[in-house]
């Protein structure tokens, strides 16, 4: 736990010294996978340059609880790319964290369903819960994907301090913050995790170095109990995906967890009358259960998600991770959280924690990220545009079911399916495929199939 | 809890006891993290079979091919029941090209090995 008294200055190294040395504090203040990752890599990196530093997250939520006291408000998928990094880091997740392994994607629209199988026959996409489960759980037989970080945090030399920061302050050049009713804390450096839906957000305008939070949109994520068995002779060990033409839907997906499935529907102003047409339509309902009825369910929520980059996410001594400062659009907001924090912690341990420092070799990361989005976007345009026109559905549609049908084919279109529903590949990786000569060739074949009548589409 | 026993819903794949994940002399494209298990790690030298060593869960396995256009040094086979995760050659070398530090642990492993070769060359001449 924290100290519950300031270090005094003397124990304290050099407030002109804008780098980490030995006896340096780092206060994270959320410990969510980004503040988690924050501090896992701090001190892992501290060592692996011979430092000692002290690092304590803040974070009020138990994540081990059930929700929405320990829940993080999340789709609650580990994507294909990060499951592998996390791997090569000595990170791997546990049968107890990972409540089902995704093998295949099916794609579902009002022309018909195609199912996208893994490139290799191999589960690499992790379902989890964030917290430790929906409201009405009842048998608790995984536990809580951010605990499982918080604890390797804390393995790796972190301490906790189950309290929320209501106070953030510039003391002499050093960030000093106090969670309700305890004495303020002076650090090195502070790192920012809160995330986009957290109220300690506000804390940090007051700091007047520039700092401004990210655009945000609204989410809908709702929770629903199956159990196992149901969830096996229905949504099985794949993710359902839906490209509908709703007025205002993006995306929506129905995820499979341990026994309960989740809910994910991302768009502009998410209503009741969104949700209820999006849930009543056929396509849901035909891969949901036969009794299936959209009330009751177990818990529901309206989270934001960040749609652009905060302004000036770092300054002396401060530096803001995961959403709160850049992250991905749409998907993968995990990974982006680990490439953040990864990136913060080199930055802090081996470059120094100067403004200069983090423009220097943290901000590259963060534009890395904020080019990609860009492109993303024009991604998902191209997707809205499918959606809206029956015939370029239909063409996308007999296109993925002939490379998964017709063996040795190239897999073209089902790869930039795969890779934009599972956020595995970088927009702008996704966007070369699609542009791939082969692809657009095929696709237009099929376009011309699906608009002139009696047109016979090529095997 | 989830009981201990391998789960087939989770991540990785599973061999059972006996069956080969990489043979020696194939061509290599991905690396591998024992989940749960115990691999032995065999090589073939004029029809005989040499167990090196047994690897143990979270050791990572077949990482020389990431680095080298060489063929498997050695046979990887699952010694009960096994789970394994695969990491792809090109989707990490494009990552390394990123994150240099991400191949720290993987150097890691390699210098234990040298290190643990060093010592078998040391006892034999010994």
């Amino acid at each position: 736990m924290a100290d519950s008294h300031p270090q005094s200055s003397q124990a304290q190294p050099s407030q002109d010294c804008l780098e980490l040395v030995d006896g340096s504090r780092v206060a994270v203040i959320g410990g969510g996978p980004a503040g988690s990752f924050a501090s896992y890599f701090l001190l892992e990196m501290a060592d692996r340059a011979d430092l000692e530093i002290d690092v304590e997250i803040y974070e009020p939520r138990d994540f081990s609880c059930v929700a929405p006291g320990g829940c993080n408000m999340c789709g609650g998928i580990i994507s294909e790319t990060l499951v592998q990094n996390l791997a090569a880091e000595g990170i791997n997740l546990p049968d107890t964290v990972v409540q089902r392994g995704i093998e295949s994607y099916v794609l579902h629209m009002d022309v018909g369903t195609v199912r996208i199988e893994t490139p290799i026959e191999e589960k690499r996409i992790a379902a989890v819960y964030r917290g430790a489960g929906p409201r009405d759980i009842q048998v608790r037989k995984w536990g809580s994907f951010d605990h499982h970080l918080e604890e390797l945090a804390v393995a790796r030399g972190a301490h906790v301090t189950r309290g929320r920061v209501t106070e953030i302050s510039i003391d002499n050049g050093r960030p000093c913050l106090a969670v309700k009713g305890g004495e303020p804390q002076s650090y090195d450096l502070l790192v920012a995790a809160v995330g986009v839906n957290s109220p300690a957000l506000k804390l940090f305008k007051e700091l007047d170095f520039g700092y401004e939070p990210p655009q945000t949109t609204k989410t809908f994520i709702r929770e629903y109990f199956f159990g196992e068995e149901v969830i096996a002779e229905t949504l099985g060990d794949s993710m359902h995906v839906f490209l509908l033409n709703i007025p205002r839907l993006e995306f929506a997906a129905i995820i499979p967890k341990g026994d309960y499935v989740s809910v994910c529907l991302l768009g502009d102003a998410i209503d009741k009358e969104l949700i209820d047409a999006f849930l009543n339509s056929d396509e849901v309902r035909d891969c949901m259960p036969d009794d299936w009825v959209p009330e009751p369910r177990s818990c529901q929520c309206s989270p934001k998600i960040a749609v652009k980059g905060a302004l000036q996410p770092y300054g002396d001594r401060i530096v803001f991770v995961g959403d709160c400062g850049v992250t991905r659009l749409y998907k993968d907001g995990i990974g982006a959280a680990y490439k953040t924090a990864k990136a913060c912690a080199t930055t802090a341990v081996f470059e120094g924690i100067s403004e200069e420092a983090f423009r220097r070799h943290y901000a590259p990361i963060l534009k890395t990220i904020l080019r990609d989005n860009a492109i993303g976007k024009v991604t998902f345009s191209g997707t809205k545009l499918i959606q809206m026109m029956p015939f370029a559905r239909r063409a996308m549609l007999r296109m993925t079911q002939k490379e998964q049908s017709i063996p040795g084919r190239h897999k073209d279109i089902s790869q930039v399916l795969w890779d934009m529903f599972t956020g595995s590949a970088a927009y702008l990786e996704i966007f070369t495929r699609a542009i791939h000569p082969r692809l657009l060739g095929r696709l237009s074949w099929e376009l011309l199939a699906a608009v002139v009548p009696g047109k016979r589409s090529h095997p | 809890m989830r009981k201990q026993s391998i789960e087939k819903g989770a991540l990785g794949k599973v061999y059972q006891d006996g069956e080969i994940i990489t043979r020696q002399g194939d061509v290599g494209k991905v690396m591998y993290v024992i989940q749960k298990g115990k691999v032995d790690i065999l090589v073939e030298r004029d029809g005989h079979e040499t167990l090196l060593r047994v690897a143990e869960e979270g050791e990572f396995l077949g990482e020389m091919a990431i680095f080298d256009h060489e063929v498997r040094s050695a046979t990887l086979r699952a010694q009960g029941e096994v789970k394994v995760l695969t990491i792809d050659k090109k989707n990490f070398l494009k990552r390394i090209h990123v994150d240099p530090s991400l191949a720290f642990k993987i150097v890691q492993t390699m210098s234990q090995r040298v290190r643990e070769l060093g010592d078998e060359v040391a006892r034999l001449r010994g």
